[in-house]
């Protein structure tokens, strides 16, 4: 049996779960979240063409996506919609275990991100893509995305209060750092 | 440093975490809106 090539865009149907979770992932904001999908739909259909067939269709659509978010950002000049909250919501009214509890503090930690690190985190933690790959949808070098993936795990480390062995160096070498400035200026 | 790209607990944890946050986003119902807004866009082409 032979599949008949089909027109991507009869495609972008099975990719909406995917673009919404991704534009949730990015807006923290459900109504934000749902005009980004909106706007990455009528962009993508309008630009077809501009797809090459065989390719990742869903990573193509992370790039539109995520660019809208971008220039909105930009083209409005004012900050991101204020994180919802909804996962949390959803979650707090039975803190049954403590697997739970952790997932809940996991989400206050993430909408403390900035979006470009929630970015590279769900592309690369959740989807499962390269580093190269979601360079590629970010429009970055690799080892840019590799940095801002790692400076994202760090800071969700110092958020939720655990540590990791790099972290610690980090940390207690710019306190040194510090002391070492702060003395200084005191010679000064 | 050696970078080694074994993963460590805690990177582990915070995957399994970040694979939650999309994974209940992704469970969510897709409102109607969008399979509306892709029936007009094929419709409006139809019509062209």
């Amino acid at each position: 049996m032979s599949v008949a090539p089909v027109d991507p865009r009869e495609d972008l149907v099975n990719h909406l779960p995917a673009m919404r979770a991704f534009a949730i992932s990015l807006t923290r904001n459900h109504a934000a979240a749902d005009d980004l999908v909106q706007d990455t739909i009528v962009k993508a259909w309008r630009n077809i063409e501009r797809f090459t067939p065989g390719t990742d269709l869903k990573a193509w659509l992370f790039t539109i996506l995520r660019n809208t978010f971008y220039s909105d950002i930009r083209k409005r000049k004012h900050e991101v919609a204020d994180p919802d909250g909804l996962f949390a919501a959803s979650l707090s009214e039975k803190p049954a275990h403590d697997a739970k509890l952790a997932f809940n503090d996991f989400l206050v930690a993430f909408d403390k991100l900035s979006p470009e690190q929630r970015e590279v985190l769900i592309l690369v933690g959740a989807n499962g893509y390269s580093y190269e790959e979601a360079a590629g949808m970010m429009g970055v070098a690799i080892g840019t995305a590799k940095s801002r993936a790692n400076r994202a795990r760090n800071r969700l480390c110092d958020l939720l209060g655990m540590s990791s062995t790099r972290d610690d160096l980090v940390r207690s070498d710019s306190a040194t750092l510090a002391v070492v400035i702060r003395s200084a200026y005191s010679a000064a | 440093m050696k970078g080694s790209d074994e993963k460590s607990p805690i990177a582990q944890q915070i995957d399994d975490n970040l694979r939650k946050v999309y994974t209940s986003a992704l469970e969510e119902n897709v409102p109607d809106r969008f399979l509306r807004l892709l029936a007009e866009l094929r419709e409006r082409e139809n019509n062209a």
